[in-house]
């Protein structure tokens, strides 16, 4: 995959305005994103997740490092000799045109003749079973129909790369779940990479091959949405993603951690001093007092419908949540003293 | 990528900051310097005069015959009643036009629209025509005229050139401009603040008062400065509805140019009313200012 | 209790709007009566109409005013959109590029009329339909740049990006996409350029030359020679042409995005 990417960010950075000012969106960015990968940028807003997406779109310049698309070098490459197409977050649909013409749009700057175009801007139409539609002006639409148009038209040129920059985030809960499973449909029958702008860590993960997790203009993690979800390096990522719960302890010089209120845990494996670790909610359990490897006072817990939610507080203070799957597990008293245990397979050292 | 569109912006905006300095900007400055000159020869200038500020001294004194200076009061007179006139107009514009402007933003957005739209077309429409259809109703042997004078128990009384018909056609010509700006400052107005005054425990009155007044002085101020300003320069209204004895600076300005041929004079009255205009947007300005610090 | 409706408020406004439209009905109504002393009312005619339609001096002026006011509109609007396409993004000195641009709006007419009028002759320039157009040119680029600017502040970005995007150069997303959307900007400019030159009777009076009368430099010394029903009835078409016009470019700014 990494012999021949789809495109390849080098060393990339980016600031607006100059001097004192200067608000610097990107440091030294550099990604490599394979043929027909459905890669997603994902971060909250300002992290520099759509800046770098307009990087590769070419609506912004980059102030130092390379950009290449399917092998060539476009850092100063205008807009429209990059062969990439972006679906815009409001669609940005022509007004003044029809759908068909829209659709059309790429095809005939390219100079196609007209019977190809219709047939062309037909063929993308269909893809998103749009084609009853052709003839009406965008205003006519409603927000999934425009979403589905504005993402022909930029199939319909089959870029080498489509750019998507949360393409969903205007449209409500049901239909976004819909469009979810559509998109990741037409990523596989288009068979083209798709580069996903998204601040919604769900989406992320449901629909990603590969996520990049973005803050303060850097990546901090990328890979799999399973080793995300499941070993996230970062605080930032741990906390962006899902419940997760923190313990601060101390990593000894003859190894292991000791946790607060004294037990000494095994593992995992860090330089001697303080240390963050994390473990999502399910792969914790309770267990009678005194045979975990801490104890903790239970303060609260609910009943979500598939599990139970417990929330405990820990001899340090910091609260900590555990989702029990298993119903007929016995039920902790409200107020009680209970033990944790914890699989240290299921804990994550943190960085900072 | 950045100079080059630096250089776009710059041939783009070339031609009309080309025309306005040169064809507004570069007159301006040269009637100052004829300010300073004396009339004379075919052009009506005489550019060879050395420059003095005699023009301006002409406004307030003249010399007698035995050469002693004395206080000459026309240009004095008409130079208040510009100033009078144009303050008598912009408070009759505001007094008409808050009442207005407070009834528009309350209506449906058809309602505003049309609204907006009636109060539009005088602004676009003819000054002149506007002005002679005054001259059409105040006329001496007009129904208007024989309706006041059947009630008016002091003899006969002329509607047409004076200072109240004057004032009058003023208001008509530039109430539109009071009524637009305000219009815009209440359409944005958040009246739930209103709401909140009473519960306070403030009366309707005590309302407008405290609270809607200081939020739409910016619109009252805005509004005042575009009649004031049109209103110290005007010629057309004073020309058809005043008589000789009601000229404005405008009507001054126009006579120096036109029969009185006296171009540089002319100039220095039009420098005086610049100067005027001026030292009101500065004054606007600063309040501003001082506002927007607090 | 209705909080935005305040006492008298609708009563003033009614009060208003009589006055503003009054002298327009009566100045109408006038124009349409058989009676040449025009303050004794006999019947309806339109006789005056087809006085002012076969009398020579108003067909000059009336030719002189078209010219001026389409020479000088189409001019404005050119410079002015290019002027609004430069000003659409922040850049250092756009605040007073705007105000340069604005300064015809708060300049007095007056003073400019004169200052211009001492331009030219001591440059020689001759008076006439010429410095006419020059003038008419530099105070009508605010009144068409506004409705453009207007237009161009509703317009988003994206579209244009999403034109580049999809392969059209500058030149044609300026074409395809700036223009058609900035359309009913332009043309409401236009229009209201169209009427402030059509309307103007200051400049013209100080810059038109012997036989380049203008319509209302026309009906400001046939006011002074005397009221004529004649003057009504082509007052009454200035006013109705204003109308229309006001109202057009009012319909065009609004059109939906």
């Amino acid at each position: 995959m990494h012999d021949d990417p789809a495109v390849s960010i080098e060393h990339v950075s980016k600031a607006f305005g100059r001097g004192a000012t200067a608000v610097h969106v990107l440091h030294d960015v550099s990604v490599t994103i394979g043929r027909r990968e459905f890669f997603t940028l994902l971060g909250p807003s300002g992290c520099g997740k759509t800046t770098l997406l307009r990087l590769i779109a070419g609506f912004e310049t980059a102030d130092s490092g390379l950009i290449r698309i399917d092998g060539a070098d476009v850092t100063d490459a205008p807009p429209f000799r990059r062969p990439v197409n972006t679906v815009f977050q409001n669609y940005a649909l022509f007004p003044h045109m029809t759908v068909e013409q829209n659709v059309g749009f790429a095809l005939e700057e390219q100079g196609l003749p007209r019977d190809q175009i219709r047939r062309r801007a037909g063929e993308a139409l269909e893809m998103v079973r749009m084609q009853s539609f052709a003839q009406r002006r965008p205003a006519e639409l409603s927000g999934g129909q425009q979403q589905r148009v504005a993402l022909a038209r930029a199939l319909a040129p089959r870029p080498k790369v489509l750019l998507l920059d949360e393409p969903l985030s205007a449209l409500d809960l049901k239909l976004r779940k819909e469009m979810q499973i559509e998109l990741k449909q037409l990523q596989s029958e288009a068979g083209i990479t798709f580069i996903f702008v998204t601040h919604d860590q769900e989406e992320a993960l449901t629909l990603s091959d590969r996520v990049a997790v973005m803050q303060s203009g850097r990546i901090l993690q990328m890979g799999p949405p399973r080793s995300i979800y499941e070993a996230p390096t970062h605080r930032f990522v741990a906390d962006f993603i899902g419940d997760i719960n923190l313990i601060e302890g101390e990593a000894l010089a003859s190894g292991g951690i000791r946790l607060p209120g004294g037990a000494t845990l095994p593992g995992p494996a860090a330089a001697p001093g303080r240390v963050t670790l994390a473990v999502r909610p399910e792969r914790a359990k309770i267990v009678p007092a005194g045979s975990g490897v801490i104890d903790a006072t239970l303060v609260h817990s609910a009943f979500l419908g598939t599990a139970m939610l417990h929330k405990l507080t820990l001899p340090d203070g910091a609260s900590f949540l555990i989702r029990e799957a298993d119903l007929s597990a016995p039920m902790p008293e409200r107020g009680g003293t209970v033990g944790l245990s914890l699989p240290v397979e299921a804990l994550q050292v943190l960085q900072a | 990528m950045t100079s080059s569109a630096t250089v776009r912006r710059g041939l783009l905006l070339l031609p009309a900051l080309a025309i306005i300095l040169l064809l507004i900007g570069l007159p301006l400055g040269l009637m100052g310097w004829v300010s300073l000159l004396q009339k004379g020869g075919s052009s009506g200038v005489d550019w060879s005069a050395p420059p003095s500020i005699g023009n301006y001294l002409r406004l307030v004194w003249e010399e007698d015959f035995d050469g002693t200076m004395i206080l000459n009061p026309t240009y004095l007179v008409i130079f208040l009643r510009s100033v009078a006139q144009a303050a008598v107009t912009t408070f009759l514009c505001l007094c008409l036009g808050l009442p207005v402007a407070l009834w528009m933003a309350g209506l449906s957005k058809t309602g505003r629209n049309v609204m907006l739209l009636l109060i539009t077309i005088p602004f676009w429409t003819n000054l002149l025509v506007r002005n002679y259809a005054w001259l059409i109703i105040l006329r001496e042997d007009g129904w208007t005229a024989r309706a006041v004078n059947a009630v008016w128990p002091f003899g006969p009384v002329q509607l047409l050139y004076n200072d109240v018909a004057v004032a009058i056609g003023l208001t008509y010509s530039f109430l539109p401009f009071m009524i637009l700006p305000l219009y815009s400052v209440f359409e944005k107005f958040d009246w739930r603040l209103i709401e909140a005054a009473h519960d306070l425990g403030a009366t309707r009155r005590r309302a407008l008062k405290r609270v809607v007044l200081p939020l739409v002085m910016p619109g009252i101020v805005a509004g005042s400065l575009l009649v004031f300003i049109p209103c110290l320069g005007a010629f057309v209204t004073p020309a058809l509805l005043g008589g000789g004895k009601t000229a404005m600076l405008g009507n001054v300005i126009q006579a120096q140019f036109g029969s009185a041929r006296n171009w540089p004079f002319g100039a220095a009255v039009s420098v005086v009313l610049l100067a005027i205009m001026l030292v009101v947007m500065t004054a606007m300005a600063l309040w501003r200012n001082r506002r927007a610090a607090a | 209790m209705n909080l935005r409706r305040f006492p008298a408020t609708r009563e003033v406004s009614i009060a208003v709007l009589a006055f503003l439209y009054i002298p327009v009905v009566v100045l109408t109504a006038y124009s349409f009566n058989a009676n040449r002393t025009a303050t004794v009312w006999t019947h309806a005619s339109f006789d005056w109409y087809a006085r002012i339609l076969t009398n020579p001096s108003i067909q000059a002026a009336t030719w002189n005013s078209i010219v001026l006011a389409t020479a000088a509109s189409i001019a404005a609007t050119g410079i002015a959109l290019m002027a609004a396409l430069a000003t659409r993004r922040a850049f250092p000195g756009r605040s007073t590029t705007e105000s340069v641009l604005n300064l015809p709006l708060i300049l007095p007419e007056i003073v400019v009329a004169v200052a211009t009028l001492l331009l030219f002759v001591s440059l020689g320039i001759s008076l006439g339909l010429g410095a006419m157009i020059l003038a008419h040119t530099a105070f009508c680029i605010p009144f068409a740049y506004l409705p453009i600017r207007a237009r161009l502040d509703g317009l988003s970005g994206s579209y244009e990006e999403a034109a580049q995007d999809l392969y059209a150069n500058r030149f044609r997303t300026f074409r395809r996409v700036t223009m058609p959307l900035l359309w009913p900007g332009v043309m409401a400019g236009f229009t209201l350029a169209f009427v402030t030159s059509l309307d103007d009777f200051l400049t013209s009076f100080f810059l038109s030359g012997p036989g380049t009368t203008t319509l209302p430099v026309y009906i400001f010394s046939a006011i002074r020679a005397g009221i004529t029903p004649e003057i009504n009835a082509i007052s009454t078409v200035m006013l109705l042409i204003s109308i229309l016009l006001v109202s057009l470019s009012f319909f065009l700014g609004r059109l939906r995005r």
